[in-house]
């Protein structure tokens, strides 16, 4: 099962990865959109970061809630409304379970991902963080109801992040039909997209934090 | 106290261009005091962008109790007005996104909304600028 102390350290650590990966987020930014990923999702990450403090709140539920309005006032540019959404969304949906199964955990991100693509009004193939979320979410889904991998969730974990960064690799030569990458046409062909490869971002450091715990709990 | 006026908040990523379409609709209007018309451009840093906590506090701020008429520029300022809607608290009550051109439609909206009309009216009016064709 996974607490909220858990999700505690997956924010920080998601400040950590943004961090080290900004230049390289706003390098695949700066080849079809306006070259602010990068620095937008820092901000707003280190924000949650400052703003949460080091005790998490009582259930999982409320730590993603907290992190989504967050982002949404501080990230200044389109991901920090739809990364903001997905978070809160998915924590609105978890409740406020003090522990969550993986299982649970996809269902929430399921409805948290739903609203990205209301919000955003993009589809599957479009060029944008939904190519990595839906499959991410699938493949957590799948792991989460199979008999080797349901409660191993460090493994759901990893085929998410696999799910996540093939989905990302895979917008490579797709043509964005949403956000500023659209007005370049075809000349957004054989880029990726930059909010895909943040999305598969958070799913590696699900994958390293449960694969922390799952070390912890051996060593333990 | 005269009656409350719908008011408007000004979203764009440029903080020059929503103070300047403020003050571009306020000279056009004419004639007397106008609805309440704040600007919320640029992202948190002062650069181009959008800024989620200072689109709240202009809102606030031209909240006469008839409504606030928020007009955006595009994609995130279009995305953090949706989702500052979406949760109940952030924004006053009676808070709307016009689908509307910016500064056409600002113009339209601060014309009516000046006039006293409803937020209906006020949406109407802006929405109606779209189909102004200029050939």
């Amino acid at each position: 099962m996974l607490d909220s102390a858990f999700f505690h350290r997956w924010t920080v650590a998601v400040a950590a990865a943004v961090d080290r990966e900004a230049d390289r987020l706003t390098e695949l930014d700066s080849a079809i959109g306006d070259a602010d990923h990068g620095s937008n999702l820092r901000r707003g990450f280190a924000a949650v970061v400052d703003a949460q403090g080091e005790d998490p709140p009582g259930s999982p539920g409320a730590v993603l809630g907290f992190a989504g309005r967050k982002l949404i006032s501080t990230v200044g540019g389109a991901s920090g409304p739809l990364y903001g959404t997905l978070l809160r969304r998915t924590g609105k949906a978890l409740g406020e379970t003090p522990e969550v199964s993986v299982a649970e955990l996809a269902a929430a991100l399921r409805a948290g991902t739903d609203a990205v693509a209301q919000l955003g009004g993009a589809a599957p193939g479009d060029k944008t963080m939904l190519d990595a979320l839906i499959p991410a979410v699938e493949a957590l889904e799948t792991a989460a109801e199979k008999d080797d991998t349901k409660d191993d969730a460090a493994a759901a974990f990893r085929a998410a992040r696999d799910a996540a960064e093939s989905g990302a690799l895979a917008t490579v030569p797709l043509r964005a039909r949403k956000g500023r990458a659209s007005y370049l046409g075809e000349r957004s062909v054989g880029h990726q997209d930059p909010g895909a490869t943040s999305a598969a971002l958070l799913f590696r450091t699900f994958a390293e934090i449960a694969e922390v715990a799952e070390a912890t709990e051996a060593a333990g | 106290m005269s009656d409350p006026r719908v008011g408007l908040v000004l979203v764009s990523h440029s903080a020059a261009v929503a103070s300047a379409v403020a003050d571009l609709a306020r000279g056009l209007t004419g004639g007397g005091p106008t609805a309440p018309v704040a600007a919320a451009g640029g992202d948190p840093d002062g650069g181009l962008g959008t800024n989620a906590e200072l689109i709240a506090q202009a809102a606030h701020e031209v909240d006469e109790g008839a409504g606030v008429a928020v007009l955006v520029d595009l994609g995130s300022a279009v995305l953090t007005v949706k989702s500052l809607l979406a949760d109940e608290d952030e924004l006053p009550p009676n808070t709307r996104l016009l689908d509307a051109p910016f500064v056409e439609g600002t113009i339209a909206a601060l014309v009516t909304a000046s006039t006293g009309a409803p937020l209906d009216a006020v949406e109407a009016a802006a929405a109606e600028a779209y189909t102004y064709r200029k050939t």
